[in-house]
């Protein structure tokens, strides 16, 4: 269990993190979630034990952050934002020193090498030089220092920033494999990934907590939500404005040509009305389909105010 | 303070000291200096005395650029790569990683300081000198070694930079080194006694001077021992400063 109370970093005038506060239980995976300089990197070095508070407290497993440091970090795996490594060392040699500083010797270190380096997949790199590794290479060296000791409480800060699709896929299969029975707090910027992987986001603005929910209660928010996307074929176009009828639609918005966005309004379910009024007119649709929702719609909303704009497509 | 962690903390140090080839340009630069200052200045030969006088003499005028460019990366490094959050972040401890890389660093120094054992092999060829004067000579050497890299551990703490870290630390020895030269204490003239007798007690050349004649005084042990650990406190006070920002 992580436990943050009142939470406050200053840096000389400028408020990091302004009075947060939240519980993580065992088994869960937190999102972290905000724009640029919200607080997430800040919050999760303090509670790495790197930045002490200005004020507030965090506990981890009972233990408090800035009263036992060391205890902290022995059961924490933490990647530091950007993976941070001995650039002049090879993989091998760093992530050796990296298991003697988790208290593994001889025989036992290998096999716990051995074990990490097969779940990252850094087989083919083991005896380059940090320095001369890709980003997503140097990404995964930053992962298997984090979960070396197999933690029981995972801290890291964007691990999936510079990786291609298929190791992000990868590095998001990774965290579900491990967050059994773990406490897991991962930031990012890619909000497809809280849906991926979190059971919990949190959306933070200027230190401030904004939203704690479930992604996808947190999709529902969105005006999207239950929303249709809708491409008649031509020579309907005319009679579009006839949809306002459907009794339950908030309103229609074009998206691109013969492309229409029908919002419901709120809490409505507006499929099986379409479908009917679709079937009664005798149009001809190319595509429809339902919107579960987007975050990033939701985010925008919370974290700057404004609404999303429609030209995005559906 | 955790023997092992400062141990393996020391390790990963040395490890990237030899990691590129500059750690062997440094130590051969520093063989082929130590040797034209003993031979060319000191007059090691024209002297034709059995010791190393000549050698040891030089050695604070030496370690004054050779040091700082030892310990410049220690920490300063560690800030610009980042990888301070890491080291800090793990189960480590802020005194053993001072320690620890301290010990890498004076290692380090004390490997360079060793391989000048041609110049000992060759006075004992050429005469009889007293070994245990010598003994004396490279332990008292190394003793001050360590005095300029503890300096420059702090220093190196205190800047991103590396080439800051080596010119704050290049200013600072210096200013301890020449703290006992009559020049410097003239300015001090109007001062109370102890006042002179202590910046002058502050002197590396005044301490050294003793010790390159062999005679290893328990009182300058003590200073330098109580030296490194001063600066390696300081070192660890201004790390946590450091880190805040």
């Amino acid at each position: 269990m992580i436990r943050v109370k009142n939470l406050s970093m200053k840096f000389d005038d400028f408020t990091a993190v302004d009075d947060l506060s939240f519980d993580v239980a065992e088994g869960e995976v937190l999102g972290f979630l905000g724009p640029n300089g919200a607080g997430k990197s800040t919050t999760m070095k303090i509670i790495s034990g790197f930045l002490q508070a200005t004020s507030g407290e965090v506990s981890v497993c009972g233990l408090l952050v800035d009263q036992d440091p060391q205890k902290v970090q022995q059961i924490m795996g933490y990647l530091p934002e950007g993976a941070p490594a001995y650039s002049e060392m090879t993989v091998w040699a760093f992530l050796d020193f990296i298991a003697q500083v988790r208290g593994f010797s001889g025989n036992d270190k290998r096999k716990r090498l051995q074990a990490v380096v097969d779940q990252v997949q850094l087989k083919s790199v083991l005896h380059q030089v940090i320095d001369t590794l890709s980003k997503g290479f140097v990404r995964r060296v930053g992962l298997a220092q984090a979960i070396m000791h197999d933690p029981k409480v995972l801290i890291l800060d964007e691990p999936t920033d510079g990786l291609d699709p298929n190791q992000k896929y990868q590095v998001r299969e990774l965290i579900k494999s491990l967050s059994k029975d773990k406490i897991v707090i991962i930031s990012t910027h890619i909000l497809e990934e809280v849906s991926a992987v979190c059971s919990r986001a949190l959306i933070i603005n200027q230190g401030k907590l904004l939203l704690d929910d479930h992604p996808e209660k947190l999709e529902k928010q969105s005006r999207y939500h239950n929303a249709i996307c809708l491409q008649l074929s031509e020579g309907v176009e005319n009679s579009v404005k006839s949809l306002q009828g459907i009794a339950n639609i908030e309103s229609v918005e074009q998206i691109e040509e013969r492309k229409y966005m029908l919002f419901p309004r709120s809490g409505q379910m507006l499929l099986p009305e379409v479908v009917r009024w679709l079937d009664k007119q005798g149009w001809q649709v190319e595509s429809l389909h339902l919107e579960k929702g987007r975050l990033e719609d939701v985010f925008r909303q919370v974290t700057t105010g404004e609404l999303i704009p429609q030209q995005e497509a559906c | 303070m955790n023997l092992n962690m400062t141990s393996i903390v020391m390790r990963r140090q040395l490890h990237s000291y030899f990691a590129t080839p500059v750690a062997y340009v440094f130590i051969l630069m520093f063989l082929v200096l130590s040797g034209v200052f003993s031979f060319y200045l000191g007059h090691f030969y024209e002297k034709g005395q059995a010791d190393l006088n000549a050698f040891f003499n030089f050695h604070p005028w030496l370690y004054l650029f050779f040091m700082p460019a030892i310990s410049m990366g220690l920490w300063s490094q560690e800030r610009q790569m980042g990888t301070i959050e890491l080291l800090m972040t793990l189960p480590i401890g802020h005194s053993n990683a001072v320690l620890g890389k301290f010990l890498a660093a004076w290692l380090f120094a004390g490997i360079a300081l060793m391989l000048t054992f041609p110049i000992w092999v060759t006075v004992s060829y050429l005469g009889d000198p007293d070994h245990g004067v010598i003994l004396a000579g490279y332990i008292g050497s190394w003793l001050m070694a360590g005095g300029f890299l503890a300096i420059g551990s702090c220093m190196s703490v205190c800047s991103k930079n590396q080439i800051v870290a080596f010119i704050l630390t290049v200013v600072v020895c210096f200013l301890f080194m020449v703290s006992g030269v009559s020049m410097v204490l003239d300015t001090f003239s109007l001062a109370p006694q102890w006042v002179i007798d202590f910046v002058a007690g502050l002197s590396f050349l005044t301490r050294f001077d003793g010790i390159a004649r062999g005679v290893l005084d328990i009182r300058d042990v003590v200073y330098f021992i109580a030296l490194i650990g001063l600066w390696l406190y300081l070192t660890k006070t201004f790390l946590q400063r450091v880190k805040a920002n």
